[in-house]
């Protein structure tokens, strides 16, 4: 049990946790506008790549993360095209997109890069050490210093937050999500407010990316992500489809990250089995713990405003 | 923000919408050939019409959801031509659809706000919107909470919610689409009590229904729309229901179902502590020669209740069928039995819309003898039985070949109700057999469950129309929340009573 005594374990949970935290806070954006975002992986692939190939060439990790932020919603722009206006069907447009980032990241990668991989002296963002809350007994090596994306993850989480249940905009992405007929009828511009949210959500899916490559790395490698986007939908239904919810979800599968690496170096089990700690979590939340949180009404359904 | 409409008192016109010769063609049906309407200011004006007579196609026209071919329409002396919802909110026209507008999930407050949100710094001013709310509640008679969530609402209270999303937006004028059809008796006594409130306060109001007592009672002046025209228009006093009906149907109609005495045999149908999520246990009997109907208002059990009893919904309980039970027998052994279900939406449950009249009607049987033999299929059987039965039930067309997706819901009513007739049964549950048909097809539909009965069947009429379940019932039976409220015979069963114990009053003398 001293494993878990072991400060560096939560420390890393949470860094591990933050990837997922923003993609699945991107995956609410679009459910709760009734998107189904099987596309996230690939739009955190795409951001992570992006994030490091300009980081490099502007020396400057904040470039970086505004591409990644950018490619992030470009990719999602051609996602909520197809699904939002061409009503194509969600999983078939996500699953398109997934392959899409994967073959267009690794063709890029091996023409720009090739056998090398991405220079060495590719900035990564700072380590923030936050002078008060590193002081605190207890929490202050688990919190005190992180990367800036896991502070500025938080800034994100309640703005979402807040813009999801306070403001006119999360009113309307509610509302499209729930029952996009009655919206239509109270002169919400269906179509165009999905579009917008999965744009939203592609960003915040390209700020997760960055945070893999510049924020804990400083390099890409093809496929990097291996699942997390889909992990994220996970933590999506997990968390009811709520920002803080997502992210306590996001947390969990953080731990079992974390704590699969720390068992590694004392336990007698496979490395193998270890490594499967996270997806285990997965299938086990999803299946054994969502009980009765509901998606929304619209959820994944296209919506023609003709009919 | 939009400019307010004026106020009717800076309007000089007593005439609030003038209409003329308003035509509108889809791709192979006239929708509207030639509309006349007027309405003045404070007035409530009924349109009367038999469902596909162009009533939906005219509001919708009205309400910027159309655009009509040709044709006049004025608003307050203005040329009026909305180009969509947002133009004819602007311009102060309102509409309450049938089917609720709202979003369950949200609340009462949200739900009026959305698309027309007050802001302060950014922010949704919620607050705002729950004062103005209090405001127009008064103001009209509509009480509702702000806070709560729409889902938890009853049907009368999400009409109200409806109401005031209208006036919140500022209409003078206000469109309701069928607004008593899924009313119980009391929330309709109860909207027809504020009604007057609105046109006081200068509001006029176009009514649509298709029921004829209730567009007597409520309106000053009724126009009446057959296949795309408007037939007539005249003042409803001394306007008598036959006449109506006779304008809207053109032929006269028998308005009273006849119900003919039949004397009832052994019980064909024993349900016993039926119970299953959404339903409590349920005791019922249906026996030979017996109607039993199950009032209540929508998604009081009817759907657990339908599903237990026909093995589609995981269920506890006793159901014997002719003296065999039949509670643990998968969906086609209760069938084989002689059980038959008229399901309650024709197009998801009752048809396979894709194919056609002759394989729908086979749906039941396909696989055994002589539909189907070694693993083949008789389809001359199939299209020969379909000939005899589309001759038989009257679908128009008569073509078994026909997609069941090509016909008029009423024809497709036609095929599900032969479907089930033809195979049989000894006990058929019907449900909502006659929603959304016109007089025509009902009657028809109606005619067939009085014949089942008069040949020693059973029906389990599960119906949201209390004309329907008053009209044709042997025994009625009356569920709230999933609970039975009580059973009544036929001679107790009044309009009043049913209709209390719809709202969930155990003992219906007492509350009355």
């Amino acid at each position: 049990m001293n494993v878990l005594l072991n400060p560096e374990l939560w420390s890393s949970a949470l860094t591990l946790a933050i990837p997922i935290a923003f993609a699945a806070l991107g995956g609410v954006f679009s459910e709760r506008a009734g998107v189904v975002n099987i596309a996230l992986e690939g739009k955190m692939l795409i951001g992570a790549f992006a994030a490091v190939a300009f980081a490099s060439l502007f020396h400057s990790a904040w470039i970086g993360l505004i591409a990644a932020i950018l490619a992030g919603a470009l990719t999602a722009m051609l996602f909520a095209w197809a699904t939002v206006y061409l009503r194509a069907d969600h999983i078939i447009a996500g699953l398109a997109i997934d392959i899409l980032a994967a073959g267009l990241t690794g063709f890029l990668f091996n023409s720009i890069y090739g056998q090398m991989g991405t220079p060495s002296d590719t900035p990564s963002l700072p380590i923030w050490h936050v002078p008060l809350l590193r002081d605190i007994p207890v929490l202050g090596p688990v919190l005190g210093h992180h990367e800036a994306l896991v502070y500025l993850f938080f800034l994100v989480l309640g703005v979402s937050n807040w813009v999801l249940f306070r403001t006119p905009i999360g009113l309307r992405w509610r509302a499209v999500g729930e029952y996009p007929r009655a919206a239509d009828a109270a002169g919400v511009p269906v179509l165009r407010v999905k579009f917008w949210a999965v744009v939203a959500a592609g960003a915040v899916a390209g700020l997760g990316g960055a945070d893999l490559s510049i924020g804990i790395l400083n390099s890409f490698s093809p496929g990097m992500t291996t699942g997390r986007g889909f992990i994220a939908l996970a933590a999506v239904i997990f968390g009811a489809w709520r920002p803080w919810g997502s992210f306590l979800a996001a947390l969990l599968f953080g731990f079992a990250t974390s704590l699969s690496f720390q068992l590694q170096g004392t336990a007698a089990i496979s490395k193998n089995i270890l490594l499967m700690l996270p997806y285990i979590v997965t299938i086990l939340a999803l299946t054994g713990f969502v009980g009765r949180t509901t998606a929304p009404a619209a959820d994944g359904q296209p919506y023609d405003p003709e009919r | 923000m939009r400019e307010p409409p004026p106020t009717p008192a800076e309007r000089p016109h007593e005439t609030v919408l003038e209409v003329h010769g308003l035509t509108k063609t889809f791709p192979g049906v006239r929708a509207l050939d030639g509309v006349d309407f007027d309405l003045a200011r404070g007035e409530v004006h009924a349109i009367l019409g038999e469902n596909g007579a162009g009533k939906s196609t005219f509001m919708n026209v009205l309400y910027g959801l159309l655009r009509p071919d040709s044709g006049d329409i004025r608003l307050w002396g203005q040329p009026y031509a909305p180009a969509s919802p947002n133009d004819a909110v602007a311009a102060g026209v309102g509409m309450v659809h049938q089917h609720f507008m709202l979003i369950p999930a949200l609340t009462v407050a949200e739900n009026v706000a959305l698309g027309a949100e007050p802001r302060r710094r950014g922010a949704l001013d919620l607050e705002r919107v729950v004062a103005r709310l209090e405001e127009l509640s008064e103001a009209f008679g509509l009480e509702v909470p702000p806070r709560a969530r729409v889902a938890d609402l009853s049907v009368g209270m999400r009409q109200r919610v409806e109401i005031l999303k209208a006036f919140y937006r500022d209409a003078r004028l206000l469109i309701l689409d069928e607004p008593t059809a899924l009313l119980t008796p009391q929330e309709v006594r109860e909207l027809f009590r504020v009604i007057p409130q609105f046109t006081e306060r200068g509001v006029s109001v176009i009514f649509i229904s298709h029921k004829l007592a209730e567009v007597s009672q409520i309106a000053q002046r009724v126009t009446v729309v057959r296949r795309g025209k408007s037939v007539d228009t005249r003042p409803t006093a001394g306007a008598t229901p036959r006449e109506l009906a006779r304008l809207m149907v053109g032929r006269d109609v028998d308005l009273q179902i006849p119900h003919p005495e039949v004397e009832p045999g052994a019980a064909l149908l024993e349900v016993r502590g039926l119970r299953a999520e959404g339903l409590e246990p349920l005791d019922l009997e249906v026996r030979e020669g017996e109607i039993v109907a199950v009032a209540g208002v929508e998604g009081n059990g009817q759907e657990p209740l339908i599903g237990a009893l026909a093995g589609l919904l995981p269920a506890q309980g006793e159901v014997v069928l002719d003296g065999r039970p039949i509670h643990n027998l998968s969906v086609r052994k209760r069938v084989e039995s002689g059980l038959g279900l008229i399901p309650s939406d024709r197009q998801d449950e009752g048809l396979v819309l894709p194919l056609n009249v002759a394989e729908n009607l086979a749906l039941r049987q396909y696989y055994r003898p002589p539909f189907g033999r070694g693993g083949l299929l008789d389809l001359g059987y199939w299209l020969e039985r379909a000939t005899a039965a589309v001759e038989r039930f009257d679908v128009r067309p008569p073509a078994p070949r026909a997609k069941a997706s090509a016909l008029s819901g009423g024809n497709q009513q036609k095929v599900v109700l032969a479907r089930e007739i033809l195979g049989e049964p000894k006990v058929l549950i019907a449900s909502q057999p006659t929603r959304g048909l016109d007089i025509g097809a009902a009657e028809f539909v109606h005619q067939q469950l009085l014949e089942l009965r008069g040949h020693k069947r059973g029906v389990l009429l599960i119906s949201l129309d209390l004309d329907e379940v008053l009209g044709l019932a042997d025994r009625v039976v009356v569920l709230y929340r999933g609970r039975a409220m009580g059973e009544l015979t036929r001679a107790e069963a009044t309009r009043e009573k049913v209709g209390l114990m719809m709202l969930g009053h155990q003992d219906a003398e007492e509350a009355a």
